[in-house]
């Protein structure tokens, strides 16, 4: 196979039925040796570190080196666990928010962007898909000094608009989901506008411009051809949107700098592991909560899957 | 007063620009706040929103801006070592993980054997396993292999991801013709010629597309390198200005400019190739 003849150029001397022993149709080991390093970094980075976390779930360890079988116990903590609780109220907080307040934003720009004849459509799609370009890391640094009290943007803006607001207004102390569904809201509007107007533009537009000749008002237009042609999409945007928010963890973790805020009030169920895991030392715990959190996942994706099969049926 | 229906229908799109300006000026005023800040002195970063004000041209003190805060961070702080860094890290995972991830997308789409459906099915279990569930048994794996605080404990790890290997696959079972491929080992090409000259110049959107995001998953990276690295010599920009704000947190316009020199090289090249980035962003979702 080393003195192969370049495909593009067919040489006329060629002979048109190769001899048997050079003709390989497909050979069996190549495939594998494509494969192999997809199936080797899965092998030791994904599998083994899976197979481990599962028995930590039942371990409690003192740093990556001594640890002990604690069997259920990891699991029985948990449930009694306040803080456990606390993460897990912040982050539904979060995911709700997350859903309710920026999908149908990114639903609304993607309608307004699809218009027919709209000029300038590319630039307003640059400007706001490009917040996502950001990574979260420096997204946290940004909105930590503009939800700062007195100075940042946000206080001097709405008390300059409304001189009673408190221009202390402790964001970061007192209202930090709020805070953190607000920078997500910037960071994720225009990322999520993307999918919904790959979508859109399946919707046939004959069909749009005939109904709206019969009568059909907007939100019947809407209601009965635009969504069910978007709802696919639409159900894996708002699955990507819910798994992501699960999983929110470096956005507080910048946004307040290392901490989970007072009294907690910004802990999420990944920090919460990472707070665990990496700075009191407990991996045991940290993949405890790590497997319970992949079931609130997992639950998501069937329900889902569930969601979607059921609507292809009716 | 009637008007004829071009007129009507710019009327009727008077209210959809209007929207659509207020929401761009949403987008862009976080970005607006960010460049002023790096460019005032402490002290005006907190006298003043944007510019400072001034009796210079249009009202603002353009004598007052500076660049005092980058060369701060070049010259004093090491911010240059940052970004080598980042760049080498960034343009690494994104070579090795577009080149082994179409290698892996090329088998599962144009070979047939046995084992395959396995293999596929083992690419979408990988694709929704969370990331934050291998975070400790990860990190009790790489102390022990000996692989804390190296770069190739941050490589390694992402060298073929699942969702690459996917969209691989997906752009290749279309693009790749079986009959050109069936030609070319008639000619008794070799299956890596045949991979390099023919597979891979047919899906170069795709390679672009990946490219892209990877390099921009690697750079905008913070937890992987935060719990993998340890010595400061070797932190990309997402953990070193993280550390910046630590040492020098009141100094806005400092941390504000190592954010902007962190984001606007990659910002000013992704919006310039907005287009085929976006194309590999959704292929996975609209034809999977």
């Amino acid at each position: 196979m080393s003195e192969a003849i370049a495909p593009s150029r067919p040489v006329p001397s060629a002979p048109p039925a190769a001899p048997k022993g050079r003709y390989r149709a497909e050979p069996v080991w190549v495939p594998w040796v494509f494969l192999a390093p997809f199936l080797l970094t899965f092998g030791v980075f994904l599998v083994w570190p899976l197979i481990q976390s599962v028995m930590l779930a039942f371990q409690q360890t003192f740093g990556p080196k001594t640890s002990a079988w604690v069997g259920l116990e990891n699991f029985t903590f948990m449930f009694g666990d306040p803080l456990f609780w606390k993460a897990v109220r912040n982050t539904a907080v979060f995911a709700a928010g997350s859903v309710c307040v920026q999908l149908p934003l990114s639903l609304g720009l993607a309608l307004l962007l699809n218009r027919p004849r709209l000029k300038g459509r590319a630039f307003f799609r640059m400007i706001f898909f490009a917040p996502s370009l950001v990574g979260l890391v420096f997204v946290g640094l940004l909105f930590g000094l503009m939800f700062a009290p007195r100075t940042g943007l946000v206080n001097t803006t709405l008390h300059g608009l409304f001189p009673a607001f408190d221009p202390e207004f402790p964001w970061l102390q007192l209202y930090i989901m709020p805070a953190l569904i607000l920078a997500a809201l910037w960071l994720y509007v225009g990322f999520n506008m993307i999918y919904f107007l790959a979508a859109l533009q399946n919707v046939p537009e004959e069909l749009m411009e005939a109904a709206a000749l019969d009568g059909a008002g907007p939100w019947h237009r809407f209601r009965h051809i635009v969504l069910p042609e978007i709802l696919p999409i639409a159900t894996f945007v708002v699955l990507m949107s819910l798994l992501g928010s699960l999983q929110l963890f470096e956005l507080p973790f910048v946004l307040l700098n290392g901490s989970a805020g007072p009294d907690n009030r910004g802990l999420t169920i990944v920090m919460y592991l990472y707070q665990t895991g990496f700075v009191s030392g407990d991996l045991g715990y940290a993949s405890a909560i790590g497997w319970v959190l992949a079931l609130f996942m997992g639950a998501f994706a069937i329900g889902q899957k569930w969601f979607s099969k059921r609507h292809e049926e009716s | 007063m009637s008007l004829t229906p071009t007129q009507r229908q710019r009327l009727l799109l008077a209210p959809v620009y209007a929207a659509l300006v207020v929401a761009a000026g949403f987008t862009l005023v976080p970005f607006a706040w960010l460049i002023c800040a790096a460019f005032k002195t402490n002290a005006d970063v907190f006298s003043s929103n944007f510019l400072p004000l001034g009796d210079g041209f249009l009202g603002v003190a353009w004598e007052r801006l500076t660049v005092a805060n980058f060369v701060r961070l070049f010259a004093e702080l090491g911010i240059g070592r940052a970004m080598a860094n980042s760049i080498f890290i960034a343009a690494t995972s994104a070579l090795l993980a577009t080149f082994f991830c179409a290698l892996a997308g090329y088998a599962l789409a144009k070979f047939r054997f046995p084992g395959r459906e396995w293999v596929i099915s083992v690419v979408l279990a990988a694709l929704v396993i969370p990331g934050s569930l291998l975070m400790a048994p990860g990190y009790k794996l790489l102390f022990d292999l000996g692989l804390l605080d190296t770069y190739a404990g941050l490589l390694v790890p992402g060298l073929t991801p699942a969702f690459g290997v996917f969209l691989f696959r997906q752009s290749m079972m279309n693009a790749v013709p079986a009959t050109l491929l069936e030609s070319a080992r008639i000619d008794g090409a070799g299956e890596f010629r045949i991979f390099f000259t023919i597979v891979l110049p047919l899906v170069r959107p795709m390679i672009g597309a990946y490219l892209m995001i990877t390099f921009l998953g690697a750079w905008n990276n913070f937890i992987g390198p935060q719990i993998v690295l340890q010595d400061p010599a070797r932190f990309p920009l997402s953990v070193a200005i993280n550390q910046l704000r630590g040492l020098y947190g009141t100094d806005y316009g400092l941390i504000m400019s190592g954010t902007l020199v962190s984001i606007a090289p990659v910002l000013a090249l992704f919006l310039l190739l907005q287009k085929e980035f976006i194309a590999g962003l959704t292929s996975g979702a609209v034809k999977g």
